[in-house]
């Protein structure tokens, strides 16, 4: 299985190999990721300034809108492995919370902005109940029973007085000029968007982050190696519904109206899952990388056609296809492929009468700080 | 850090089968205990029951003084209580050393976490596949893996299940020596194990158990002497091989065949 193995360190003192991963890093290669994030950066602040069509920004909200959801999903579901397919009830939560308090606090403008911290603190509250309750069961019966919430938040919604039954509640609207009047909005966006890949980011190189995926793997021996598992996963859930809480209430902020089939809407799950898996489920860019392409592709569908589905049909067919053929998502299977073509590459080179060049191990999530430490050997 | 764990009389039924009933066993500190018996005895059910994977119906499960009678699986390990698993438990998706730093630490910073989990590694033979993902590695590497990730917080008392189990016979042979070190080292094992040369010659202390009940208990010697081990074996059939030789060859001597041919394989 690890033939092929280089045999350093095998025999050499234990303490020399893992206490200097960094300097077996590839400069050149963190030096390009590094100037790769400054020009992605770079270009997601300036983008409104430069494309200043409102169809074009006003996609590029709800993009980047996405890009926190999915990453906050993916800090829960991809690190721990327990699927949430009810994550549009932190999303609405914290969208109705923003509508009703700015009415009933006189919010208006852009003090409205300061609400949602406050939103998304409400969907981490929401979430307590809720996670010891669902977590207390795994895998197709957790998917089922987040299900069950989703329906549950979707008909109070449709009933109750606060949220204006059926017949919806309107969000103030800003009086910002109408050629700019998505900017503050995107910024907004970017910034929820920041936060929740930073979160993942930090998450995934943690112990914290150790512990979730090892839940994932095998909950019961985590349990049995000192891992205690259930407050793990639901302060993760709770983080993910904090986020998630947040980027619903700036949405029904931005779209300005608050019905419960849209604020609860079934599709909003099933895309943000398929974006995570879409990208590559339990790493950082992957979320991030599904939602910057698929958000976009659904929202020009939508704009194509005035009465069709096309969208929908589109999606359920990509999901069909990510699960059969990238079932690890696009980032993680592409890292394996780049790293057997550079294995290739090394056993040519050996071949043709070069020295030999040790073969890496098979790539795994990226952002394992281990397994660069393997592949940072074959490229002489 | 060592301790005695004691089971006192144990029982546990799954709906009409009674798994475990009024079984004691003790694992006296710093000493090897070996727990045999035919398949479905209810060796593992004991060990779940032991280290809170299985509520149990009656009895008391003690370490040292303290009582950890039901006590939820993080909480025994926390109390210093490390177990593998019959079926191999690892967790495939993360690299060998992050499987390493799974388990709870008391008081190590990162750099000192990693270099005592890469200690372990090279202890146990396989540092060499530190970066590798753990699902990549072969079954036997596996085992190896799982014992080196229960040693990391140090436990007072380890439990192991067939530790020999589907191994081959060289490895056998290291992982009876890595076992016998730690144990000179102070620490307390309690294995089930169905290979005889292995049981015989590394236990100080043997207890057998059929149908949930344990039948005997004692040195190696005494064990298999006892009438009633070869009874709970072989069910009194009279012309068979007695699946416990007299003069128990050196543990990796598989010349002859594993016991587990005549105990009928593993259970599971």
């Amino acid at each position: 299985m690890t033939a092929g193995q280089p045999a350093t360190g095998t025999t050499g003192p234990a303490t020399a190999e893992p206490t200097q991963p960094r300097p077996s890093r590839l400069p050149a290669s963190r030096l390009a990721g590094g100037a790769g994030l400054v020009v992605l950066i770079a270009v997601i602040g300036v983008f409104p300034l430069v494309f200043t069509n409102a169809t074009v920004t006003n996609f590029a909200v709800i993009t980047l809108i996405f890009v926190a959801v999915v990453s906050a999903w993916n800090l829960f579901s991809g690190f721990s492995g327990y699927l949430s397919l009810g994550h549009a009830v932190f999303y609405g939560t914290g969208a109705y919370f923003l509508v009703v308090a700015a009415k009933d606090w006189n919010f208006t403008g852009s003090s409205v902005f300061w609400l949602l911290p406050l939103a998304g603190l409400v969907a981490a509250v929401i979430a307590v109940p809720l996670g010891l309750i669902a977590l207390r069961v795994r895998r197709h019966t957790f998917v089922v029973i987040t299900i069950a919430y989703f329906f549950i938040a979707q008909l109070a919604a449709s009933n109750l007085k606060v949220t204006g039954g059926s017949s919806g509640l309107l969000p103030p609207v800003p009086n910002y000029a109408a050629s700019t009047f998505n900017n503050p909005f995107y910024y907004v966006a970017m910034l929820i968007a920041a936060i929740a890949v930073v979160l993942a980011w930090v998450i995934r190189r943690s112990r914290y982050g150790l512990q979730l995926r090892a839940i994932r793997d095998d909950e019961d021996r985590a349990a049995g190696l000192g891992v205690r598992a259930m407050p793990v996963k639901l302060s993760a859930l709770v983080l993910s519904a904090f986020i998630t809480g947040m980027a619903g209430a700036l949405w029904v902020y931005f779209i300005g109206e608050a019905f419960p089939q849209f604020v609860f809407d079934p599709l909003f799950d099933l895309a943000v899952v398929l974006m995570g898996f879409f990208g590559g489920l339990g790493t950082v860019a992957g979320p991030v990388l599904g939602a910057l392409v698929l958000e976009p592709t659904q929202q020009w569908l939508y704009l194509q056609e005035t009465n069709g589905y096309s969208a929908e049909i589109l999606f359920g067919a990509l999901f069909l296809v990510v699960i059969l053929f990238l079932p690890r998502g696009v980032l993680p299977t592409g890292a394996e492929y780049l790293t057997s073509i550079r294995a290739w590459i090394a056993r040519r080179r050996s071949q043709e009468g070069g020295p030999p060049v040790p073969v890496p191990e098979p790539a795994g999530q990226s952002g394992t700080a281990g397994q660069s430490s393997t592949a940072a050997g074959e490229t002489s | 850090m060592t301790a005695t764990l004691r089971a006192e009389g144990v029982s546990k039924s799954f709906g009409g089968l009674q798994a475990l009933s009024d079984c004691s066993l003790t694992a006296e500190a710093g000493r090897i205990t070996g727990l045999i018996g035919p398949n479905g005895s209810g060796k593992t059910t004991l060990f779940n029951a032991i280290t809170g994977y299985e509520r149990i119906d009656a009895g008391e499960v003690y370490l040292g003084d303290r009582r950890i009678t039901g006590a939820a699986p993080q909480r025994v390990f926390a109390y210093g209580v490390g177990r593998t698993f019959q079926l191999t438990r690892i967790f495939p998706r993360l690299t060998v050393l992050e499987n390493m730093l799974v388990p709870a630490q008391r008081g190590l910073s990162g750099r000192r976490h990693r270099e005592h989990a890469m200690e372990l590694l090279s202890f146990t033979g396989i540092a060499n596949h530190a970066n590798a993902l753990a699902g990549t590695l072969s079954y036997g590497q596996r085992k190896l893996l799982e014992l080196s990730y229960v040693l990391v917080a140090d436990p007072a008392v380890v439990l192991l299940d067939e530790p020999a189990g589907g191994v081959n016979p060289s490895l056998i042979n290291h992982i009876a020596a890595r076992i016998r070190e730690l144990n000179q080292g102070g620490k307390t094992f309690l294995l089930v194990e169905h290979n005889m040369d292995f049981v015989m010659s590394l236990c100080d202390q043997v207890t057998v158990l059929d149908s949930g009940t344990v039948v005997a208990s004692g040195t190696p010697a005494e064990v298999r002497a006892d009438p009633r081990v070869l009874d709970a074996y072989l069910g009194g059939a009279p012309g068979d091989d007695p699946p416990v030789a007299a003069e128990p060859p050196a543990v990796g001597d598989q010349s002859r065949g594993t016991p587990d041919d005549v105990l009928g394989g593993s259970h599971g």
